[in-house]
């Protein structure tokens, strides 16, 4: 290559550092409470308010904080509590919003449209809304503090049905048509034949409802009362009250504890999900 | 092994109809060629017997039984589609044994009838591979495998080779005439290429605008097609189609004045009658100057075909092509040349019927196994 790649032209040079610059600050926004719970987590507790932004600790307090958070809160337990919720949930609005989206994208039925207009409705509507009739039908049949309270209102995921049904529209109908002249059952052409072609959606969705319910606070907080039960937002909420009063290292190695798994979750996963995501966009 | 017969089916879509009243027995064995322009209406009737479309009225019958009631699978039909559709995320070998598995056979059976199946067609070596590792040909070499493995009653085939580059497609094309002289399996083949149609059928069903236009053997239609339409659709280069009108019983005269003779022993004309002149460009005939009846034609351009020359020429100002065999002396300027009178076709310029006095049979299976 003779032609020298530097330096590039400077107009272009400008947008690649104007762009990179936003993106920086950006990332930095988002960053920075993290940062702050990680600093908090490993300083003494008479430099958390005092230690700005000084990444190294006068004094390293972090195996205290965190054996402490251990052993104080039952975050193991918080933690079983949230794969249980979660898993629960991204499993049955697996099983229901697939064969929905399915029939929506694929199946010709009367009344179609209107189903689907009814979805993009759904999509609308805050839990916020039915929160107060969905709690007073719990507390009706007794179901209130159990694991069944907290994933009821997450089964039927509009968003899910509406992604799936926006993948699997992109799929040929013609393979479809082949597998039922091969013998195929609705049932079999979906689970056999779309799903695993559908994959990348599927995890970018798996994604988006594990983090979701993972953090959740809002509707544990309305249906938990016992400790027992509570996800990790809520778990560290108790905790908080109860046992740490102001002693922010300790809650901020808790929440380190806690937060782990997600993002350790999402860096395997990342690829897959910025595929899932794109390609529904371009289909 | 199995005959079909379609009796007076109709399809729309709400208001809109697109097959009015089709009629048609195949035979067992058959190979038949649907051919027609996109639109036509011919992969509809194609999707209907495999199951695929709804039946809006009439019936079908597959081997004597009537299937409008029955799913896909109960019609014991294997179909190979223009795109393939393969499933993408199985091997060349799931893909070619997948209908057998979903019939609950055991591997061992699978996996030997893959094997053969596999070795027929050519693809033992790329058993491992996925759909998006093969090329086209290779492609839908393995949706004919996954069609015969269920050794189906009926093979339906739609536009199987329009993605394919021309010589592969001619290649492809002897592979199904080999298949079906070895299988013997009744063929139904949808397809817009007439080339396809007259190399691969034993009988050409000619369709238009949701209506059988014609139907025989290749060699019939081409020969004494029934309407102006299949005299157009059939033949590469296609058919002169020369607007004139009957001045006598032997003769025609054309607008600009070119009078052209025919003979009235073949034809049923009234005098005044506005009517078509078929000439193909293979049956005209390049004379001496100054023979006897000849017509002067000024040629445009010439287009080398290779083994043989196209000239674009005008007759009677109208368009007008003469296909010539490449060894005689390239024509230039003006060009003799008589038009023999049996190889003149006659339309009705209005209904675009052959005014032929023995008019073929139309759209029924009185032909079938010629």
């Amino acid at each position: 290559m003779k032609a020298a790649r530097f330096p590039l032209p400077t107009g272009r040079l400008l947008r690649f550092a104007g762009a990179h610059a936003v993106l920086l600050v950006g990332a930095a926004f988002m960053l920075l409470p993290f940062i702050w719970m990680l600093l908090t987590a490993i300083r003494a507790p008479d430099e958390i308010l005092t230690g700005g932004l000084n990444p190294i600790p006068r004094s390293f307090h972090a195996v205290e904080n965190f054996s402490a958070a251990l052993q104080q809160a039952p975050l193991l337990r918080f933690m079983v509590n949230g794969v249980i919720i979660c898993g629960g949930i991204l499993i049955i609005q697996l099983i229901v919003a697939i064969p929905a989206a399915y029939a929506l994208a694929k199946l010709r039925f009367p009344g179609r449209g209107l189903l689907f207009a009814a979805v993009i409705g759904g999509l609308c509507i805050p839990i916020q809304v039915p929160a107060l009739p969905i709690y007073l039908a719990l507390a009706e049949f007794g179901l209130l503090d159990s694991y069944f309270a907290m994933m009821v209102p997450f089964f039927l995921s509009v968003f899910a049905i509406f992604l799936f049904r926006q993948t699997f529209r992109g799929f040929p109908d013609e393979i479809l048509q082949a597998a039922r002249v091969d013998g195929l059952g609705e049932f079999e052409i979906l689970w056999r034949i779309v799903v695993p072609s559908a994959l990348p959606a599927i995890a970018a969705f798996s994604i988006f409802s594990i983090v979701a319910h993972w953090n959740d606070l809002y509707w544990p907080m309305i249906v938990i009362q016992r400790m027992d039960y509570a996800p990790p937002p809520l778990g560290m909420l108790f905790f908080a009250n109860s046992e740490t009063g102001a002693s922010y290292g300790v809650l901020m190695a808790g929440a380190t504890i806690i937060t782990a798994p997600l993002v350790l979750v999402f860096l395997l996963a990342r690829r897959r999900f910025v595929q899932g995501i794109t390609m529904t966009g371009i289909k | 092994m199995a005959d079909i017969a379609i009796r007076n089916v109709e399809k729309s879509y709400g208001k809109t109809a697109v097959l009015h009243g089709i009629d048609l027995q195949i035979a067992d064995g058959e190979f038949l060629v649907i051919l027609g322009p996109s639109g036509c209406g011919k992969s509809t009737l194609l999707r209907m017997i495999a199951g695929l479309e709804g039946i809006s009225r009439g019936e079908i019958a597959i081997a004597g039984r009537v299937v409008n009631a029955l799913e896909p699978r109960e019609r014991g039909c294997a179909m190979v589609f223009q795109n393939y559709a393969l499933y993408p995320h199985m091997t060349v070998g799931e893909n070619i044994g997948y209908a057998l598995k979903v019939a609950g056979l055991p591997k061992p059976e699978r996996e030997r009838r893959v094997a053969e199946i596999a070795r027929i067609v050519g693809l033992e070596a790329f058993l491992a591979r996925r759909p998006s590792e093969l090329s086209g040909g290779q492609r839908q070499r393995v949706a004919m495998g996954r069609a015969m493995i269920r050794e189906p009653k009926v093979f339906l085939f739609d536009e199987p080779l329009s993605n394919l580059d021309a010589k592969l497609r001619v290649q492809m094309r002897l592979e199904i005439r080999r298949l079906h002289q070895r299988l013997q399996a009744t063929s139904v083949f949808v397809t817009h290429d007439q080339i396809e149609a007259m190399s691969l059928a034993d009988r050409i069903v000619v369709m238009n605008q949701g209506r059988i236009e014609q139907a025989g053997p290749p060699r019939l239609l081409y020969a004494e097609p029934a309407t102006r339409f299949v005299a157009s659709f059939l033949g590469a280069p296609a058919m002169n189609l020369l607007p004139a009108t009957i001045i006598a019983k032997d003769r025609a005269r054309m607008a600009d004045g070119t009078e052209i003779a025919l003979d009235p022993a073949r034809f049923i004309v009234e005098i005044g009658q506005a009517v078509e002149i078929g000439i193909r460009p293979e049956d005209v005939m390049i004379v001496w100057p100054g023979s006897e009846g000849a017509h002067a034609l000024e040629v445009e351009f010439t287009e080398d075909m290779g083994s043989s020359r196209l000239l674009h020429t005008r007759l009677g100002g109208m368009e007008f092509t003469v296909l010539q065999p490449a060894a005689q002396i390239e024509a230039e300027g003006q060009l003799p040349i008589t038009i023999p009178e049996n190889a003149i076709h006659l339309f009705d310029l209005n209904t675009g019927k052959r005014l032929n006095r023995q008019i073929p049979v139309i759209g029924t299976a009185a032909s079938a196994a010629a």
